[in-house]
């Protein structure tokens, strides 16, 4: 049977050129960076060097980047690290509600400090109002995080906006890149950041790496300690091979981003476009311009999620939804409450994230498979019918 | 998320007796949109034994499947038989649940026993009509 992954926004394959650049790290080259002598040097080396090529890819110096163990981290480090780092300045942080989990988790736990966050809201397309941060900017602000594409729905930030207002105010600001980077160009200058998260497996790289870039003179509590590794704000020996992985991740998107935006825009607006004029009662969430070029997020009303994805499981078609019944909480995605989806339409959404190798071929094979699915899950809907017996549908 | 039995999945693969039942003998209607289940569960009794059941289900995976089996399960059984098939009987039909999936097979075994109460009701309106 055909397998199409479409999945991508989940993590990536390795680039086989990634894993080739990652092997010699293993056997070859093992010593450990923090080594005096020559084995560890020749690690600490290739560290150094992929620290380059990642801070060169964002605009940011070498030492402003920190190393991972992935964006989890990077978003709970840079989290804790902050407000701890910042709690004599004040206790106010501001952030998003459709924010990663690994963004509001560590929000709600500094809330049991007493920490104080504000979580604003968004639009019906995912976006953040520049001026609603403004407004709740206060005194006592010290941390400013919201993330620059979403993983759900794909809607773009106006990250660079919100930037200057934090940065009119004194205030740190923070982005979550773990869905932009190696993807969308990302400038720390002209975005305004202070602060920014990524991770090697979102790009064709390994799982198990991600950065912090952190504005030179910024001062974070320490993630980990132990052995002093990253100017003693992350302990542990470093993971060479993913380290490696990710700068040769980030070469290789260096030279194929462009191309890739441009690839993926069209194949995005064609399975979107595509699934709304064939399949009745269909809507796309987020936005259909400030989108990620691989992302694509509908509704479809009267069937649930979880139904559909295990149906296109079935034909080869790996892709995500935001129904409660696929969440451990069986909640349905927050991101999709907070652009005011009702209940039964976050319910029924699915997300396709394309990719690199994703073909026209592949959206075509969807577009083939999809509506036969919802056509045979409506005939089992209790709800189907009456919505459209008694035209209250949307 | 834990994967479904074999079970789970060929119930979900090929749902039986789905569709509703004209003039039935007893509807059962639980869930609602908002937890993302809704189950209408359909019967039809002859001399006291379940003839037939039907369902139509919005839902995930294992809320297919339980309407599925519970359908099966009732099919021939008495009204006092099937009003002891618990949902534990259902999962348990389907080679069990993930534990998260477990309130789909308790949605199952309500729709069931509203359907059953459903019939007892019409029974007796007939019977007290005729009486009176």
């Amino acid at each position: 049977m055909k397998r199409i992954y479409l999945d991508y926004a989940a993590t990536t394959p390795v680039d086989v050129r990634v894993v080739k650049a990652m092997l010699p790290h293993f056997t070859e080259i093992y010593g450990n960076p923090s080594s005096l002598h020559a084995f560890g040097q020749e690690a600490k080396h290739v560290v150094e060097e992929s620290r380059h090529t990642v801070a060169s890819f964002i605009g940011a110096k070498p030492e402003e980047i920190i190393f991972t163990s992935g964006g989890t981290e990077s978003n709970n480090f840079t989290i804790g690290g902050i407000a701890h780092a910042r709690s004599d300045k004040g206790n106010h942080i501001i952030t998003s509600r459709i924010e990663h989990h690994a963004i509001l988790e560590p929000c709600h736990f500094l809330e049991k400090e007493g920490f104080q966050v504000t979580y604003l809201p968004v639009d019906k397309y995912g976006l953040v109002d520049p001026g609603d941060v403004r407004k709740a900017i206060n005194a006592k602000t010290i941390l400013i995080s919201i993330m620059h594409a979403n993983n759900e729905i794909g809607t773009i930030q106006p990250i660079a906006e919100i930037g200057s207002i934090a940065r009119e105010n004194g205030v740190y600001f923070h982005t979550d890149a773990v869905q932009t980077f190696g993807h969308l160009p990302v400038d720390v200058d002209e975005l305004n950041l202070d602060l920014l998260s990524a991770s090697g497996h979102k790009l064709y790289g390994p799982k198990g790496v991600g950065i912090i870039y952190a504005r030179k003179g910024i001062r974070m509590s320490p993630f980990m300690q132990g052995g002093g590794q990253e100017k003693g704000r992350r302990a542990s020996t470093h993971n060479v091979p993913g380290i490696v992985g990710l700068g040769k991740a980030v070469d290789l998107a260096k030279e194929e981003m462009g191309q890739e935006i441009e690839h993926l825009t069209v194949l995005r607006d064609r399975l979107i476009q595509g699934i709304l004029n064939a399949i009745e009662y269909s809507s796309l969430n987020g936005h259909p311009t400030k989108r990620l070029p691989n992302n694509v997020n509908v509704s479809i009303a009267y069937v649930e999620g979880e139904s559909m994805l295990l149906n296109l499981d079935m034909e080869g078609i790996a892709c995500s939804t935001g129904s409660a019944c696929s969440s451990a909480s069986l909640e349905p995605s927050h991101v999709l409450t907070a652009i005011g989806l009702p209940h039964e339409l976050a319910h029924g959404s699915l997300r396709f994230s394309l990719g690199r190798p994703t073909t026209s071929d592949d959206i075509n094979y969807v577009l083939s498979v999809l509506p036969g699915i919802v056509g045979k899950l409506r005939a089992m809907s209790p709800l189907y019918k009456k919505e459209v017996k008694y035209g209250s549908v949307q | 998320m834990e994967a479904y039995s074999e079970k789970v999945m060929e119930h979900f693969r090929n749902p039986r007796n789905v569709g509703e039942i004209e003039n039935p003998d007893g509807i059962g209607k639980v869930g609602n949109p908002v937890c993302g289940d809704i189950m209408e569960l359909y019967i039809k009794v002859k001399d006291n034994v379940i003839t037939d059941a039907k369902f139509k289900t919005f839902g995930c995976g294992a809320a297919i499947a339980t309407s599925s089996m519970v359908t099966e399960l009732v099919k021939g059984k008495t009204v006092d038989e099937a009003m002891k098939v618990s949902n534990r009987a259902v999962a348990e039909a389907l080679g069990g649940l993930p534990p998260i999936k477990m309130h789909c097979s308790v949605l199952a075994e309500e729709a069931l026993k509203k359907a059953l109460d459903d019939y007892q009701r019409r029974t007796v309106k007939k019977l007290s009509g005729k009486a009176a």
